[in-house]
């Protein structure tokens, strides 16, 4: 199985830069990877006001049970806010968050 | 979240007719209804704009709000308490559990949560029980052992009420070694029970409507009104009632009969027939079910069996709150009832279809309803995990309707769903409110499809409106008045009777335009007499939210073999040219033409288009024309010898992915990046009679539609085709 190398900060910025891809073969791993998130606890975005603002929220896992809304964490830009995820998920894998690393 | 929430009793209207809107409020005074006639329903930044136009109508004005319960899940409902009120009874069942979990499932009895009384064998916290209760007191007998689920018991419940003697059988039909969950539980209690509420199968009495709810299999069920022996059991398990104990049973339940009815046949002669309540999927197979056949209709006897969902939902038999009757003059459209009550707002969308045999226009926009019905009230967004992200390649975004709805399970599922206990949604109905399918919703389905009103509205080009239930009522007689029809953008879903209907309309020298990608894909079916309500089973192949079990892939309405259309003799191909070839959902492409687009069969299409243009390069639908889902020839699947492919798009990269059923074993160059056969063609044939039929075989291709104030590639060879298709002048053949 594919490890994320925390040290390939450029995937993060290729991320960061285009979020919503094409991606490259590189970075297309680091996505799979990413992407088999169980749905209990997985980080997500909640469109809150229609086309214009997103938070960022964690799935419950099982339905009925209410979505946990972090909504100290706010985004008028979704690829911004795919960013935040991507860097959540980075730092789940590696143990470092990549948009401290790569400064 | 939705306080203010509605549906109506039909889906499409003939002027004369009338429509009845069924509302429900969570806040107290009055709400507002309009009718409003739709153009568009994309307020997407990029989209062409929400437009509608009021429409002055009668029923326009205030109505007294109020709030309208809805009764979710399935069971089945005896109306005859007192001969199911035994004084010593056993009550019996096959089962098959699937969600052991739950804190509290009735599988068959007179139990009344309210007054305590009553009679029930159930499932509590994972264990068999046998529930009394006499209206103050109430004992419970647990089974001391545990159960697996989806694996088939034998449970009964008897009771002595002279000795006051209770016993549970619980039998494995599978014996593992160390036969833990196979018991026979006995004591005694020290009450009788009361007469109780209703009898119901799969749930009980509540405090507020039946609860209790089951989920699982149950299989002829069965009330005597004596302690049975064990043996004697075993001959109701087989559906027959010998002599020694006729006198005595009760009700002995067939699931097996009238496959598709809501009875619940008693073969008792008592004949306690029930009634099954919020469609439970049937034709399931039973506990007999031995593998020597796969197919339902050839021995129902092995299909007995019942899945029970407790978030199962046909109607939510709403009360009327306002009532339209549709003017004679009504011009055909897409129309909607918009709901307002202060911060509250929402559609009830509705359609206008002109008189039978009456056309408004020589154009006729089929509206895929059956593929809306697929898609409503789903909770992909939320509940697909991993799948969703892997084939939408975006991390998860959800709205404040998926959440909405993930905490409102009274509004059911969608096909595209799982059931609380796993298994997939198999009947999907438009009598519930409808999230997922409206004006300002997703660029999806119904919204996208407004992209072609707007377009048509823009261009001025008359058409009529007509519904997959319209044709699938009335086949081909609904099309011939027409000189073309036009379908929308993803009609996935459709019936025998509507495949059937198309095709013979090309042949008779309709023309076709396939405005869409994924079309014709699963095969489903409308209830032959229930309305509103259709069918479908994930079989065996295809890109799948879930997978019906083997041996459950034939509909229980019709007795047809679900799935999807390329294996059931009539693929997308043979209708349109093209089928499903690849799906990614972040980016689109432009069209190129090919050689064959100035071939003169096909080259008046172009007119206006330069040969080398990129057609589409533009696009609200991840900025292309060709995208989302697209589909590509296959002449094995039956694209006609002569079809044209007169452009194509290709180069779709990593994120575009090869549709499973198109290859035999899984290897890793299946997307665009990697796989010659993630394409979408756009297609052009003659048909017999001077017909003809042009694909797009994208879904984002109307997306395009509207850039540059309509004025741009894509629209120009659609009107291209669409006004020749219009000229009554023949289509010579190749």
């Amino acid at each position: 199985m594919y490890r994320i190398d925390p040290g390939r900060t450029d995937l993060a910025e290729e991320f960061r830069r285009n979020p919503f891809g094409p991606h490259s073969a590189e970075l297309q791993k680091v996505l799979n990877v990413m992407r088999w998130e169980p749905i209990e606890g997985k980080y997500v975005l909640v469109n809150t006001v229609p086309h214009k603002e997103w938070c960022l929220a964690q799935l419950p896992g099982k339905r009925g049970v209410p979505v946990t809304l972090h909504e100290d964490v706010v985004f008028t830009d979704l690829g911004e806010a795919e960013w935040y995820i991507f860097r959540l998920r980075w730092k789940k894998h590696t143990g470092v968050d990549p948009d401290q690393a790569s400064q | 979240m939705r306080r203010l929430l509605g549906y109506a009793d039909r889906i499409s209207v003939k002027p004369g007719e009338t429509i009845n809107f069924k509302v429900s409020s969570e806040d107290e005074g009055t709400f507002h209804l309009d009718i409003l006639r739709i153009r568009c329903g994309d307020d997407t930044p990029a989209g062409p704009g929400l437009k509608e136009t009021p429409v002055e109508a009668r029923v326009n004005g205030d109505y007294p709000a109020r709030f309208q319960k809805t009764q979710v899940g399935s069971y089945v409902s005896i109306d005859h308490p007192r001969k199911l009120a035994p004084e010593s009874f056993t009550l019996q069942a096959m089962v098959w559990p699937t969600l052991l979990e739950k804190e509290e499932q009735t599988i068959i009895g007179s139990w009344h949560a309210g007054s305590r009384q009553g009679y029930a064998l159930g499932v509590i916290n994972g264990r068999l029980t046998l529930t009394i209760g006499d209206g103050s007191r109430i004992e419970t007998l647990v089974s001391s052992a545990g159960m697996h689920e989806r694996h088939w018991y034998f449970v009964a419940a008897t009771f002595d009420s002279t000795t006051g003697e209770a016993a549970l059988i619980q039998e494995p039909l599978v014996r593992y070694a160390g036969d833990a969950d196979s018991a026979r539980t006995a004591r005694s209690m020290g009450i009788r029970p009361g007469t109780g509420g209703k009898f119901i199968i799969a749930g009980h009495n509540g405090n507020d409507g039946v609860s209790g709810l089951f989920n699982g299999k149950i299989d002829t069920p069965a009330v005597t009104g004596r302690v049975l022996e064990r043996g004697q059991m075993e001959h109701l398990l087989d559906r027959r009632i010998p002599p020694e104990i006729a006198a005595d049973v009760v009700a002995l339940w067939d699931f097996s009969r009238e496959m598709n009815g809501v009875t619940a046949h008693d073969i008792s002669p008592n004949r306690l027939h029930g009634a099954i309540v919020n469609m439970p999927t049937r034709a399931m197979k039973g506990w007999n079910h031995d593998g020597s056949e796969m197919v339902w209709t050839h021995r129902p006897e092995h299909y007995g069996a019942i899945h029970f969902h407790d978030d199962d939902l046909y109607d939510c038999a709403w009360e009327t709150d306002a009532t339209w009757q549709v003017p004679a003059d009504c011009p055909s459209g897409s129309f909607a009832a918009f709901l307002t009550q202060d911060d509250q707002w929402f559609y009830i969308p509705f359609y206008v279809r002109p008189p039978t045999g009456r056309p408004g226009a020589r154009l006729a926009l089929l509206i895929a309803t059956c593929s809306y019905y697929a898609y409503v009230n789903n909770h992909m967004e939320i509940g697909w995990g991993d799948m969703g992200e892997h084939s939408g390649n975006a991390f998860s975004v959800i709205d404040m309707t998926d959440i909405h709805l993930h905490m409102h399970p009274e509004h059911g599922l969608s096909m595209y769903d799982n059931h609380s206990d796993g298994s997939g949604v198999a009947y999907a109905s438009r009598l519930r409110p409808f999230l997922r399918m409206g004006p300002r919703d997703d660029v999806w389905q119904y919204n996208a499809d407004t992209h072609i009103t707007d377009w048509l509205e823009e261009r001025g080009i008359a058409f009529d409106v007509i519904t997959d239930d319209d044709l699938d009522a009335e086949g081909v007689a609904l099309l011939e008045p027409y000189a073309c029809v036009m379908t929308t953008t993803h009609p996935e879903y459709t019936t025998t009777g509507m495949m059937q209907a198309l095709l013979h309309y090309q042949q008779r020298g309709g023309r076709f335009i396939y405005m869409g990608g994924n079309g014709f894909y699963w095969r489903v079916a409308l209830h032959p007499t229930l309305p509103g309500v259709m069918e479908m089973r994930r079989a065996e192949d295809g890109m799948r939210s879930w997978i019906a079990s083997p041996g459950e892939y034939v509909m229980s309405f019709n007795g047809e073999l679900g799935g999807l259309w390329r294996r059931n003799g009539m693929s997308p191909e043979s209708i349109c040219g093209t089928g499903f070839a690849a799906q990614g959902f972040n980016f689109s492409r432009p069209y190129t033409r090919t050689p064959a687009s100035e071939d003169p069969r096909a080259a008046w299409i172009f007119e206006g288009i330069g040969r080398d243009e990129r057609i589409g390069d533009f696009g609200s639908v991840f900025g292309g024309a060709a995208g989302s889902e697209i589909d590509s020839i296959d002449p094995l699947e039956g694209t006609p010898p002569h079809a044209l492919v007169i452009a194509e798009a290709t180069d779709f990269g990593v994120d575009f992915h090869w549709v499973n059923e198109e290859f035999l074993h899984t290897h890793s160059a299946v997307n665009g990046e990697n796989c010659p056969h993630v394409r979408c063609d756009m297609v052009f044939y003659e048909t017999p009679n001077g017909g003809a039929v042009f694909s797009t075989s994208s879904i984002a291709f109307a997306g395009s539609l509207a850039h540059n104030g309509y004025d741009n590639n894509v629209s120009r060879l659609l009107s291209n085709v669409v006004f020749r298709f219009l000229d009554p002048e023949l289509i010579p053949p190749p």
